[in-house]
């Protein structure tokens, strides 16, 4: 068998290929697309002879390296500003991997390709061997660096947290609603190929410059498997298009995946590498220059525009409108102003910025500290207990926002929020792409056509409405975002661990009760209603109320 | 000889950070804070599989405050305990009901319901799985490299090549089938993490074997003089004999809407009965007298995936639900109702097999010892998950 070439073997697997004869199998998954049976080719190519042992071979290099770490004693030089984050991040990305693992069924059901279903199980196992690698990982740091608190309660802290529920978004949407959209469109032809490449690629650069190279050992490992994905999503995208019928929802899935994988990855990957690095050398690129480069050029250019060849109606105004957020309106620094203004109602510990941080923003994004500098300033004066609340419930000339019913990231770029009347609840978007996602593209009709698979948005999508007149302190506590001692909070808006310096649940009792902006909304007036849009229209930027000059 | 002028290279600084475990004392800092603190364990100490596994997917009885924010058309949301008949304890219990200010409701006693409790006794996750599966690989590999230097197939007969051309290739679309549209099909279901990643590490040993049995055809094709690579599908597709055990096999995957169904009929029903009929009691028992070492070392690899860890996982699963403590009687008469209808169909296809008992030369066990044997296999495992033996067993 080790003399077979593998085109040969490859080929002989074929044979394998099931036509049902007796019994269809039970379809449990629907989509509204059509197929019509493309002799696409698995472009995978890959037997389980040889791919079971090359994984075995990488996972050696990966547990190698994990193994020398401790022995290097890497936690000596790791930056706490940049781990504290990945308390966040890898409590979020083990269920997004594992849920790719689950949507692949959902494949073979709803492309009819006997061919393309090898190369869909194979990735199957890639997933499974993502989440529970980067599950471990997380458990290495919990045991070796000098916070576990935040790691020790990952998952609870995942389910419970309004981050963590952004973040399910990068999960739920790859196993749930129509097959195609959700496994296809959703996960491998947006999210894999364009937005791993700053998840996988981008944020591991940043952790080894902050001394962190397991992050990039077991990423970048991860990543290796990924353009397997890309291969299977083209496989399917390039099927899809053979039908005219099709054309028309992958116009509506690619407009909502896109938009979405925009909202939800640069919120979060952009504020780990631009706020949680202390790599401020000016020729290291910003976030938004690598975005420019791998997912502008590199996705967009060099991947997307060669499909409207084939007939792909590309979102050509959503993807410049997504440059014109991350370059002009500031949407990364909006995110990461926020997340801190919430700090207490999460599980890591927040660094302020200093004036290294300041030079460098204002480096890379002229005029950033006209924009943030001052509250920033406030969030290091306010950072240690001092008889003042935590920054949210302070006058540092910075209005809550509303979050969004779709992204389910604030409503920070004050100007483009809208509101709608849907299911008979007035909801506020961050954005008319938001907006129509959930009023018209979720929707079991589109443009006049049936879309009777089509998912459905739900949960209680507005964290604070479970919070809605409650108590800080007792917020944080029913989260169970404490340390063991029962008092002190897992957060901090600082890096310092002196118990005296950290704040409790007796600060937070201090402070006025927690209220939802969208219980509020609903119940305004209409004039009052408008009143409100208008004025929130006028904010900002970062957060500043209507008619602020400064 | 020019020199080429040094610029200075721009790359981060290391910095001190001194951020390893035990350098400050602060709440949260002792050893007792440094595990996973959201889950009960099976046993006394979580173990390194429950870590990377338990709770990885959320319950809204648990922890997931906010629910599932993506709904199917149905309105069904996330991991429905409903895609099966069978229950575990609690499942009956509402779902906490959340709205304005009434707070996370987070589970106060972990586990909510009794789909928490099911631990993979094989405790597979990605090390695990790529170390198993890697092994086996090399091992077939180098078994039948051996063969091949040895001229070992010059051995056979030509009754065993056109049985093992015919047959064992034919067996290959069963674990192909099983790999894909059973196991792989219901990795999606499962209630739980533990569940979901058993059936997709199932999904991996089924595909693998498919595919090592079709690698080996090819193998023995490019070997043997004469060896049909193509008659496997002559045979899967118009011999008599198998057309039993492939309506079967394709019923299986027809299960209406139960991913409990699809494992219990295809792990506790199918395999012992037909699965094990044939790979040990028909083919492993017949290769030697035909002068074939090679054979049951190739059929042997899947027998042990399946005799050892696939086999094992599900009388996990399916043992703590004949004896929840709520839910058993109902648990028990769902999986007798199963056995009525899988049983005799398996049976069915045992017999339509039977001509293949006296295809070889040398012949294996008679089929009545080898069914037998299959049956006795059968109602053991019944004993033990605490079921009764199905009347049409003794027919």
């Amino acid at each position: 068998m080790s003399r077979q070439s593998l085109a040969k073997a490859h080929q002989k697997i074929q044979e394998l290929s099931w036509e049902p004869q007796y019994h269809e199998p039970y379809m449990k998954y629907g989509t509204d697309y059509t197929f019509r049976k493309a002799a696409k080719k698995d472009p995978l190519k890959q037997v389980l002879r040889s791919y079971f042992p090359m994984q075995e071979e990488k996972d050696n290099r990966v547990y190698g390296a994990s193994d020398g770490a401790i022995r290097g004693n890497m936690f000596r030089q790791v930056q706490e500003r940049w781990l504290e984050w990945q308390k966040l991040f890898l409590s979020i990305i083990p269920l997004p991997e594992i849920s790719a693992a689950r949507s692949m069924p959902m494949l073979f059901q709803a492309v009819p390709n006997p061919e393309l279903h090898n190369g869909q199980a194979i990735q199957m196992i890639d997933e499974v061997r993502h989440s529970t690698i980067q599950q471990n990982l997380k458990r290495l740091y919990m045991n070796n660096y000098i916070d576990p608190a935040g790691f020790n309660n990952t998952l609870r802290n995942f389910h419970s947290d309004y981050c963590g529920t952004i973040g399910r978004q990068f999960a739920e949407g790859f196993i749930t609603g129509d097959a195609i959209t959700a496994a296809s469109i959703y996960l491998t032809i947006v999210a894999e190929t364009a937005f791993t490449n700053t998840l996988f690629v981008a944020m591991p650069g940043e952790a080894a410059a902050n001394g962190d190279y397991l992050l990039p050992t077991v990423f970048h490992s991860v990543q290796s498997d990924e353009s397997r994905h890309i291969s299977n999503g083209y496989a399917t995208l390039l099927m899809a298009l053979s039908d005219e019928d099709n054309r028309q929802l992958l116009e509506r899935d690619l407009r909502y995946a896109w938009w979405n994988n925009h909202r939800v990855v640069d919120a979060a990957i952009g504020t780990f590498i631009e706020y949680g690095t202390k790599d401020r050398r000016k020729d290291r690129e910003s976030y938004a220059e690598m975005w420019r480069r791998w997912i502008y050029d590199d996705y967009y250019r060099a991947y997307l525009l060669p499909l409207e060849k084939y007939g792909l109606v590309i979102p050509h105004d959503l993807i410049e409108e997504s440059w014109n957020q991350i370059w002009n309106k500031g949407y990364v620094h909006e995110v990461a102003q926020f997340f801190a203004t919430g700090w207490l109602a999460n599980y890591w510990r927040i660094d302020g910025m200093t004036d290294e941080d300041f030079e460098w923003f204002e480096y890379k994004y002229p005029g950033w500290y006209d924009r943030y500098g001052k509250w920033w300033e406030n969030y290091n004066r306010l950072s240690r207990p001092n008889g003042h609340h935590a920054i949210v419930a302070e006058d540092v000339d910075y209005v809550y926002p509303h979050r969004c019913w779709t992204c389910m990231v604030p409503c920070l770029v004050r100007e483009d929020m809208v509101v709608d009347k849907v299911d008979g609840q007035w909801r506020t978007y961050c954005h008319e792409a938001c907006r129509w996602t959930d009023a018209v593209a979720f929707r079991p009709t589109y443009e006049g056509r049936d879309t009777p698979n089509m998912g459905k948005l739900v949960g209680h999508r507005e964290w604070e409405t479970l919070y809605h007149g409650w108590n800080w302190a007792d917020v944080i506590q029913d989260m169970g975002f404490v340390r063991d001692d029962g008092k002190t909070l897992t957060a901090q808006p600082h890096l310092d661990l002196d118990p005296k310096k950290m704040w409790t649940l007796d600060h937070m009792r201090r402070m006025p009760h927690v209220a939802s902006p969208n219980v509020i909304l609903n119940e305004m007036s209409d004039s009052e209603r408008e009143a409100f849009v208008a004025d929130y229209n006028a904010q900002g930027p970062a957060g500043r109320p209507a008619g602020a000059t400064s | 000889m020019t020199t080429t002028e040094n610029t200075a290279r721009s790359v981060p600084k290391p910095t001190f950070t001194d951020a390893e475990a035990g350098a400050k004392e602060f709440p949260d800092s002792g050893p007792s804070a440094r595990r996973y603190n959201y889950f009960k364990p099976a046993k006394r100490k979580q173990t390194h599989y429950e870590d990377v596994t338990v709770e990885v997917q959320p319950d809204p009885r648990h922890y997931l405050t906010q629910g599932w924010i993506y709904g199917f058309a149905d309105g069904s949301r996330g991991y429905p305990l409903n895609w099966t008949k069978l229950k575990a304890w609690g499942v009956d219990d509402p779902e906490p009901e959340r709205g304005p200010g009434s707070g996370g409701k987070p589970v106060q006693d972990w586990p909510a319901h009794g789909w928490h409790e099911f631990r993979d006794p094989n405790e597979e996750w990605e090390l695990t799985m790529f170390r198993y599966n890697a092994n086996v690989e090399r091992q077939i590999g180098q078994n039948v490299e051996n063969a091949r230097n040895n001229k070992a197939f010059q051995q056979w007969t030509q009754n065993w090549v056109r049985f093992v051309e015919r047959h064992v290739g034919a067996w290959m679309h069963i674990e192909h089938i099983f790999g894909l549209y059973i196991f792989a099909a219901c990795n999606r279901s499962g209630p739980t993490n533990m569940h979901n990643t058993a059936m997709a590490v199932n999904s991996e040993h089924k595909i693998r074997f498919a595919q090592d049995l079709a690698l080996y055809n090819l193998t023995l094709t490019e070997e043997i003089d004469g060896f049909d690579g193509a008659a496997h599908l002559e045979a899967w597709n118009n011999d008599a004999e198998w057309q039993g055990v492939r309506k079967v096999a394709e019923a299986l995957t027809a299960v209406d809407d139960d991913w409990g169904e699809m494992i219990f009929g295809t792990n506790i029903v199918f395999e012992p009965l037909l699965g094990e009929l044939f790979r040990s009691n028909l083919v492993q028992q017949s290769a030697p007298g035909n002068g074939d070492y090679v054979t049951p070392t190739v059929m042997g690899a899947g027998e042990y995936d399946f005799a050892q860890r696939d086999l094992r996982w599900t009388q996990a699963c399916m043992g703590l639900l004949t004896q929840d403590r709520e839910f058993a009687d109902h648990n028990k008469q769902i999986m007798q109702g199963w056995l009525s209808h899988w049983v005799p169909q398996c049976l069915e296809a045992a017999r339509q097999l039977q001509p293949l008992w006296s295809q070889p030369d040398a012949k294996p066990p008679r089929f009545e010892d080898s069914l037998d044997r299959a049956k006795n296999r059968f109602a053991g495992i019944l004993n033990d998950l605490g079921l009764d033996a199905p009347k049409e067993l003794s027919q």
